[in-house]
This record gives structure tokens, C-alpha cells and sequence, in this order.
């Protein structure tokens, strides 16, 4: 409204032009309850149990609901349902809640509930060790079902509850009957919106109702847990391929939320008036390198010691983010925020120690094998920790050689486990969100069974094992007691080395309020103060 | 013509076959798997593989060559590997912003470059034509992101006149679909206004010095009938020429004026597709802009007996 009545005051000799500006005003007007938000990328992909990208994950928590949320605290909470265990931990009972149906206005079950999570445990990493534990889910009846274990673990909550790739999102039995390798083509869930098929256009934008049947928790909201209000009449998810062009489209009334604001444009949003800049997910992301464990140089734990000596975190963080008020050093593999987080060898992991790690690659005998460094340029939130590895490797005596490509390339490669001078590579790096690496089955790193594991393929048989053992662990206390474990082996055997912690700001028009603070991103109890 | 019209025709299914092969064979030996990109990175390879084998990417490269061309034949170019929608569909949803682009610019570019170029051929050397000259030379020289930013700067943010993004479809008004186009046809038009200029401005300089010229002179014509319907219409064959080429360009993509105003057009896909290793759609496109080029150079080809009855064919 306010772009078309400056235009009309400015332009008034232009009265052809105004002429046929006038059937925009109504337009404008019938969006007034629409939120229109930038988000990071085009939704593509649209099955959250197939995909692990945090966009599809987030178009998950729009239209499905999951079982159990966790709130703030990290505690588990009841969402879709309540549990009960008995006493030798070895019977989990869940209650639906009254009130639950789908989009098209079926009731949800108790069977819908099993065959989702049998289709989320065959691809997720906690689903799938939960399932080595697990004897029999099955239906009681309409409204309960029962996890039967072979022993006790917190995994079934943990796991039911897991916040990012992938949340047990229960979708209806004949969708989640569809086998985890291929993708749904029907999209209805119980969520607090409903996906409007006709207006998708994928990669562009993704359209969201009100789902007027939703029956929101009493709870106040927190995190997954709690109330879902939903305050709006639509959410339209667009993308922009050009970040300048969100923050102007922002600053011009034309979107009201920008998932992600580039640290470099920054200064421009903080500048602008109606605006706001906030960092939603205060927990963040940890990035972080991987080295192929399977071929010279890094079947060496020595020379993968050294590597991770001669990188200081300081220096990575200062090309990747820049502003210090959103980065913060941290040695721990599961995350320092997180409740499981240790920060054991900090001294030499976060800070460079390029004497430490001359010494190391003498001890190790290199012989100057070359470390091939994959090298994205074409996302920014990964194109710098390259430039740092490779100048810090070559400074403690490392023979670098880059290969420069864009990330889906590096994301094939990942799993080449071809010798590096045959195609294959010797170190990347990436970046994952903090709340779901807290434990050893979120994060992938973690995995460390060789070959069958994620890239990099370390094989720590200790690890492994203490993995299971995290899974038995009846108590949060004994939880973080293995964690504590399981992460001085990752740093002394060289599994990952982490580069930092920092936390992406989002943007939004003044206009609105209640955007939840959360890991990830979330649209219910947001709602409009001023028209 | 209308036998050299149907010959140029069939012509086109060989071309259009050499394409397919070669985009086919060339894709497949790109680094690239849309398998870890519908599965996310951290994806184990053992659901990579079960879902490489849903797709039929475990299948011979032959194999699914022979399947593509096949569904070719029956006028089925596939689904998208990423989001399972129909491709045709997919070029469907984003062929207009482009085309509408496309056209606007073309016609901003003749309205505009044309003029500019007779004007400044009139007395080479001069102030006017120095000063078209300069204004072409800067059109060349500054990018199009950069006339898209101030454009918008201006235009959008400080006098608010127009939206900053978006397109908006002709179904839903005639008024917010022209007035979305405004700043991306003027920042895209710079370019083509800039070249179209040059060529007029040359062609005309040298159909002037033509006897014919001299003779409409001779005859007391007067001199704006000597430049349009003398020198202008025996000039046309080069200006045509890179109308025609800057056409095709426009249509297969324009992916920085495309991303700047955030229009959802063919270039942005063609860049999406690839990213995504998407190899149905990266197919789909490759064949429609080699039939849009072939389109446009039979078009332009048949242009030229209009403007110089001395071409036959």
C-alpha cells in the first residue's frame, strides 16, 4: 500500500501509469494477516524423513507434528502425546491427546503414530539404534501405543523428540507407508498449517494456511514444546537468490522476516528503521573439519593431531563471521552450550600451535604426501574455513593442494572413498546446528565404524562401543559422563576438528513480534502488532 | 520460402538429437549426485544408494539414455529428480516472467536504441553523436547488477515508486504485472540499448555514403525520408541480426537481472537445476533453448527478404 500511494504522489502526471496501478490496492489488502518470509533456499525437497536439509526440516515442523517437543531446558515434553514407562524401563506407553486430526479431517491414530516412527527409524541415526533395542511398537488401541525395549534407554525420548534431521514428524499410515528411499508425494500432516499444493512453486515459494482444527497445548510455547498459536492467516516462504534484495524487499515493506542475514550486509539492517535484527537459534552452529582417516596422510593419528594443532579457530571465525559478538571459540565436539559439551584439548585445538604441529608431522614421518582440500566457493558460511586450513597446513609443513568446486560437488565427493591422488580428497569442512550434535547419534561426526560411517570414515572400535553404552545410559548424569569420554577420543584420534561456534542473525519487520527462539525456525506465536 | 522454411524445419530434429545426446553424455560425466542432494550431507551411503536406485541413476548410462529418449519421443521430458514435479510443468511456471522480460526489454531496446542510432549516424562526430556514443559506451561498461541496485535505490527505496522485487502474473492484472517489470526491463535494457545503438549507428553511416542515398538527395527528398525509409530500411539486415541473437539471449537466461529483482524466471532455474545436479530439468531446458536459438535465427533469417527483397531463398 505504502510503495503505490508514494507512487501516486510523485507520479501524478504519469496517469496512464496510474491508471493501471489501482487493482493493485486491493491485493495488497487482501495479504494484510499474510507473513511473507526470506528464507534461506527454494524448498525442493519435501519429505523431512528423506532429507536431512534444514529447510525440508522446517517445512516439516509447518504441517506435521511430533510426538514429544523439548523445551529450552532441553527437557522433553509432551506434544502430541503423553508417555508413561514402567518401572524396569523396558515399557513405554503413549497417549495420544484428544483434538489431533489431519488436514483432511481424519482423526489421527495410534497406528498412523507407528508406522511414522518405524519409517523414521530405518533412516535416522538415533531411530536406527533405538531400533537394535527395540522388541515390538504397537498399536493398544486408537488413541495409545507401546515401545517394548530389550533393555532401558533414553533414547526413546531422545529420539522421539529430536529436534532437527530428522524429527519423528508422524505423518498419516498411508503416506508413512511409503518406503524411507523414496520420496512422499502427499502432503498432509496434523501440523498447526496446512501446505497449499496449488500455490507451490518449488524453489520459489511454499504457501502455508491456518490449520483451523489445530488444537494447540496448553503449555506456554518452548522450543517444539508447548502451545503452537498460530496468529496469521498464511505464511509464504520465498526465496531470494540475492541477499541484498531481501534486505531491500525488508526494508521496503515487501517480505516482513529474513531467515538468514549475511554477516556482511549486517550493518545495513541494523541501520534501517522498522527493522530488527535477532539471533533466533542462541545455541548456533559449530563448524568444523573432517579428515579422510582411510589414506595417507591422515591414516596417521599423529599427522591428523598435527592438522588439528596448526588450525586456530580465531583465525577461521574472523574470516567467516567477522563481528566477535557472533562467534565464540570452543574445543568441544558435541558443543559447548550444549549439556553433554567438554571442552577437553582445548589449549591445542582452538588455539594454532604451528610449532606443536611441526613437531607432530616429525614424529609422524611425513613425507610430504599432499592434502587434497575440497574448497566451495559458492556458499559463503563455507568458503572461508578452507582458506584458513590450507594457509595453517602449509605453515606447520603440510603439502596443500585445493581443489576448488561448488558445495553440491563437495557433497558428492564426500562419500568417494577413492585414494586422494585417484580423485578422492583428504580433508572438508562444514558446519551443523548445535542442538542436534549434543549427543553421539545427532551428530554424524561421531560415527565411527570405518567405512560404513559418515565421510572421513574413522574407525574408533572405543567409540563405538562407548556409543552404545550412551544408549543404555539410564540418567542424563551417565549420559554426560560417556559423552565426556566419547569426546577426548574424538579429539585424540583426530575424528573432527572443531573450528568454532557461531550464531546466524535473522531480520524482521518491527511490525510483527514473537518469533520463537529456537534452534530451528518456527512460525506459530508470531503475530502482528501494527497494520 | 515455404519449401526453405519447412527444410530449415526438419533440420532441427537432427540438431535437436545431437543436443540431447551430447547434454546427456555430458551431465552424466559431470561430478555430481542427485542422490546426496535430496538426502541432505548427512546422508549414509547406504541410503545414497538405495535412493540412487529408486531414481534409476544405478542403471547403465546407455540404459538410462535409451529410457530418456524414449519418454523424448512421447513428448515426456521427465520429473524433476529433486521435487518430483513434471518438468514441463516446471518450465511452464517460469517461462512467462522470462518471456515477459524478454519481450519488454526488446521493445524498450528498439523504441529507445534505433532512434539513438539514426540520430547519432545523421552527422558522425558531432556533439550528438558523441554524447550517444557515450551513453552507449557506458551501457556496455556498467554492469547490470549495478543499474539494478541504484534503480531500485532510487527509485524503489527513496521515492518508493516501485516495488523493490517480484513478479506478479498478467492473470492477476495487467497493472501490478507492468509494474513489476519496470526496473527490471530498464536495468536489463542498458546493454542491449548500448549494442543495438552501436549497430544501427554504424549500418546507417554506411548505406549513407550508398549512391541510392545520394540520388533520394538529388531527387529533394527530405532528409528524415532519406534516413528511415532510404538509409534506415537498407541498414536493417545487421540490426535485425542482433536483435534476433539478443532475443535468444534474453530468453535462455538472464539469471543476475533475474536473481536482483528476485523474478522467477528460466535462467534462475537453469542455475537452480544445475546446483542440483537436477538432470531432468538441466535436459529439458538445454533442448528448449536450442530450439529457441534455432526458433530465432529461421525468423530472423525470413526477416531479412522483408527488409531486403534481393534475398531469396
Amino acid at each position: 500500500m505504502q510503495t503505490y500511494g508514494r507512487f501516486f504522489r510523485h507520479a501524478r502526471a504519469l496517469l496512464c501509469a496510474a491508471a493501471v496501478m489501482v487493482p493493485m490496492a486491493g491485493h495488497s489488502v487482501a495479504q494484510a494477516e499474510t507473513l511473507r518470509a526470506v528464507m534461506q533456499s527454494g524448498l525442493r525437497v519435501m519429505d523431512p524423513i528423506l532429507s536431512t536439509a534444514f529447510l525440508t526440516r522446517n517445512h516439516g515442523y509447518m504441517i506435521y507434528d511430533t510426538l514429544l517437543g523439548v523445551d529450552s531446558d532441553f527437557k522433553v515434553q509432551p506434544q502430541m502425546a503423553s508417555w508413561t514407562v514402567s518401572d524396569d524401563g523396558k515399557l513405554y506407553t503413549f497417549t495420544l491427546r484428544d483434538g489431533l486430526k489431519w488436514h483432511d479431517g481424519e482423526p489421527v491414530t495410534a497406528e498412523d503414530a507407528v508406522v511414522s516412527l518405524k519409517r523414521w527409524a530405518e533412516v535416522d541415526t538415533t531411530g536406527q539404534a533405538l531400533m537394535t533395542m527395540v522388541e515390538g511398537i504397537d498399536a493398544v488401541d486408537d488413541k495409545s501405543f507401546e515401545i517394548k525395549l530389550s533393555q532401558p534407554t533414553t533414547l526413546v525420548l531422545s529420539g522421539l523428540s529430536k529436534l532437527s534431521s530428522r524429527p519423528a514428524f508422524i505423518m498419516p499410515k498411508r503416506i508413512a507407508e511409503t518406503p524411507s528411499s523414496e520420496p512422499i508425494t502427499e502432503f498432509v500432516g496434523s501440523g498447526p498449517f496446512k501446505f497449499v499444493e496449488a500455490e507451490f512453486q518449488p524453489g520459489i515459494s511454499v504457501v502455508y494456511e491456518k490449520n483451523e482444527d489445530y488444537v494447540p497445548r496448553d503449555e506456554p510455547s518452548s522450543w517444539t514444546a508447548g502451545g503452537k498459536v498460530v496468529n496469521v492467516d498464511r505464511v509464504e516462504w520465498v526465496t531470494m537468490p540475492d541477499q541484498m534484495t531481501a534486505i531491500n524487499a525488508l526494508q521496503n515493506g515487501e517480505v516482513d522476516f529474513i531467515q538468514e542475514v549475511p554477516f556482511d550486509l549486517l550493518p545495513l539492517v541494523e541501520a534501517a528503521d522498522g527493522i530488527k535484527a535477532e539471533v533466533m537459534d542462541e545455541l548456533g552452529a559449530w563448524t568444523y573439519f573432517r579428515m579422510n582417516h582411510l589414506y595417507p596422510p591422515f591414516d596417521n593419528k599423529l599427522v591428523r593431531q598435527a592438522a588439528m594443532a596448526a588450525v586456530g579457530q580465531e583465525d577461521v571465525l574472523k574470516l567467516l563471521v567477522g563481528n566477535p559478538e557472533f562467534y565464540q571459540t570452543c574445543g568441544a565436539v558435541m558443543g559447548c552450550g550444549n549439556p553433554n559439551g567438554d571442552e577437553y584439548g582445548a589449549e591445542w585445538v582452538v588455539n594454532s600451535d604451528i610449532e606443536r604441529a611441526q613437531s607432530l608431522l616429525k614424529e609422524a614421518g611425513y613425507d610430504g604426501t599432499p592434502v587434497v582440500l575440497l574448497q566451495p566457493t559458492d556458499i559463503a558460511m563455507l568458503a572461508a574455513q578452507p582458506i584458513v586450513l590450507g594457509d595453517a597446513l602449509r605453515k606447520a609443513g603440510f603439502t596443500v593442494e585445493m581443489k576448488t568446486m561448488d558445495w553440491q560437488t563437495v557433497v558428492t565427493q564426500q562419500g568417494n572413498q577413492n585414494a586422494p591422488s585417484e580423485g578422492g580428497w583428504s580433508i572438508f569442512s562444514t558446519y551443523s546446528i548445535l542442538a542436534t550434535s549434543g549427543d553421539p547419534f545427532g551428530n554424524t561426526t561421531l560415527s565411527t565404524a570405518g567405512r560404513s560411517s559418515w565421510a572421513g570414515w574413522p574407525d574408533v572400535p572405543e567409540i563405538e562401543a562407548l556409543r552404545l553404552d550412551y544408549a543404555r545410559a539410564a540418567t542424563p548424569e551417565e549420559q554426560k559422563e560417556i559423552a565426556v569420554k566419547i569426546q577426548k577420543l574424538a579429539i585424540d584420534e583426530g575424528v573432527v576438528g572443531p573450528l568454532g561456534q557461531f550464531r546466524i542473525p535473522a531480520a524482521y519487520s518491527t511490525e510483527w513480534t514473537g518469533f520463537p527462539k529456537a534452534p530451528v525456525t518456527l512460525f506459530w506465536n508470531v503475530q502482528k502488532t501494527a497494520e | 520460402m515455404f519449401p526453405y522454411v519447412i527444410k530449415r524445419v526438419l533440420a532441427t530434429i537432427p540438431v535437436m538429437t545431437m543436443v540431447a545426446v551430447v547434454v546427456f553424455a555430458m551431465l552424466r560425466l559431470t561430478p555430481g549426485d542427485p542422490a546426496a542432494i535430496l538426502a541432505g550431507d548427512d546422508a549414509s551411503g547406504a541410503q545414497l544408494e538405495q535412493i540412487r536406485r529408486t531414481m534409476g541413476l544405478d542403471q547403465p548410462i546407455l540404459t538410462q539414455l535409451f529410457v530418456w529418449l524414449k519418454q523424448l519421443l512421447q513428448g515426456d521430458l521427465g520429473v524433476s529428480l529433486i521435487s518430483g514435479t513434471p518438468v514441463v510443468s516446471m518450465i511452464g511456471s517460469r517461462v512467462a516472467p522470462t518471456i515477459s522480460l524478454a519481450l519488454a526489454t526488446i521493445v524498450l531496446t528498439i523504441i529507445v536504441a534505433v532512434p539513438m542510432g539514426v540520430v547519432a549516424a545523421r552527422r558522425p562526430g558531432k556533439l550528438l553523436d558523441r554524447t550517444v556514443m557515450t551513453f552507449s559506451v557506458m551501457g556496455f561498461s556498467i554492469p547490470t547488477f549495478v543499474i539494478g541496485y541504484l534503480l531500485i535505490y532510487l527509485l524503489s527505496l527513496k521515492l518508493g515508486w516501485f516495488p523493490v522485487q517480484g513478479y506478479s502474473p498478467i492473470e492477476k492484472g495487467i497493472g501490478p504485472f507492468l509494474h513489476r517489470l519496470v526496473l527490471p526491463t530498464i536495468a536489463l535494457s542498458g546493454i542491449y540499448v548500448a549494442l543495438v545503438a552501436r549497430i544501427t549507428r554504424s549500418s546507417v553511416i554506411e548505406v549513407m555514403g550508398e549512391d541510392y542515398i545520394r540520388t533520394a538527395r538529388a531527387k529533394g527528398a527530405r532528409e528524415s525520408t532519406v534516413l528511415l525509409r532510404h538509409a534506415l530500411r537498407n541498414a536493417a539486415v545487421p540490426i535485425v541480426t542482433v536483435i534476433g541473437i539478443g532475443v535468444a539471449s534474453l530468453i535462455t537466461g538472464v539469471v543476475v537481472t533475474e536473481s536482483v529483482f528476485n523474478l522467477p524466471g528460466l535462467g534462475r532455474l537453469v542455475v537452480e537445476a544445475v546446483l542440483a545436479r537436477d538432470y531432468p530439468v538441466i535436459q529439458g531446458l538445454i533442448l528448449l533453448f536450442s530450439f529457441t536459438y534455432v526458433l530465432i535465427n529461421l525468423t530472423v533469417d525470413i526477416l531479412y527478404t522483408v527488409f531486403d527483397p534481393r534475398i531469396r531463398y
